[in-house]
């Protein structure tokens, strides 16, 4: 049908809408960005907290072996980037909280809220981390 | 075929919506707000319950079998803890759910998808509240 072949045409000459890379990073997107990755990361690292779970569950020996791996380098930086993700996440909630109620919309709190959520998910990261270390003696 | 062209209805015409379909509320998504409704209420309630469990989780850095046991047969982690998981289902569920919605390349995948993300849920979910009934019920 003609009709189709001018419908395709002008669809090929339409400009398309411009994606990430055109625009430059402002941190109230990339904390958009980053809220959903540390979603997405918490979702799978649930599994992680139902393999602790039932390790604890299942008896001393085999919660040993899975406490073990948890305690080794690898071990100890994915449940550091899952603590983080979490508080990341949270506070990013939170965040989203203010701006359902209609407020901080002008840009310089929007950058404030912004800025804030990733300073403050890290130092409480570390915060919680040192805390429990330094609780039993390891650092 | 012929095409017929509608008039551009006037401002009172314009309201093509039945009643009834105003009365329900739910919009063209049939879901009316529910999901982000549920996302926020669920997100407050894992705000408290993750601050309530992390504390407690914190001190359990390093701890051997028998303290890890303890602290789950409390009700003051297990109560928090349980609550969090079930709280932490739904919020997963609705969230992943939106991001399938985004990104799906196809009805068929998102219908998988969609399925799938709430197996995983369930399965991930159950997993953990029966390895904290467990040890709460369990000798």
């Amino acid at each position: 049908m003609a009709s189709a072949e001018t419908h395709a045409s002008k669809r090929k000459q339409r400009p398309l809408s411009p994606h990430l890379q055109i625009y430059s990073p402002l941190i109230n997107m990339v904390m958009s960005i980053l809220h959903r990755i540390t979603g997405a990361a918490l979702y799978v690292g649930t599994l992680l907290l139902a393999w602790w779970l039932i390790a604890a569950a299942t008896g001393p020996a085999y919660f040993n072996f899975v406490s073990g791996l948890f305690a080794s380098p690898v071990g100890l930086l994915v449940l550091f980037g899952y603590t983080w993700a979490l508080l990341h996440h949270m506070i990013g909630g939170l965040r989203h909280f203010v701006w359902d109620t209609g407020r901080g919309f002008d840009l310089g709190t929007i950058d404030t809220l912004s800025w804030g959520t990733i300073i403050i998910s890290l130092v409480l990261s570390v915060a919680i981390w040192a805390w429990g270390l330094m609780a039993k003696g390891i650092i | 075929m012929s095409t017929t062209l509608r008039p551009t209805p006037s401002p009172t015409e314009a309201h093509i919506r039945t009643p009834l379909a105003k009365a329900r509320g739910l919009g063209s998504a049939h879901s009316g707000t529910e999901h982000f409704w549920h996302q926020r209420v669920t997100g407050v309630a894992n705000a408290i319950l993750v601050i309530v469990v992390l504390v407690q989780v914190a001190r359990l850095t390093g701890a051997d079998h028998a303290t890890v046991k303890a602290a789950l047969k409390s009700p003051l982690l297990s109560m928090p803890l349980l609550l969090l998981i079930l709280s932490g289902m739904v919020h997963m569920r609705l969230g992943m759910q939106t991001i399938i919605e985004d990104y799906a390349s196809s009805e068929g995948a998102k219908v998988v998808a969609l399925m799938l993300n709430t197996f995983f849920v369930i399965l991930v979910g159950f997993a953990c509240v029966y390895a904290v009934a467990k040890i709460s019920f369990g000798a």
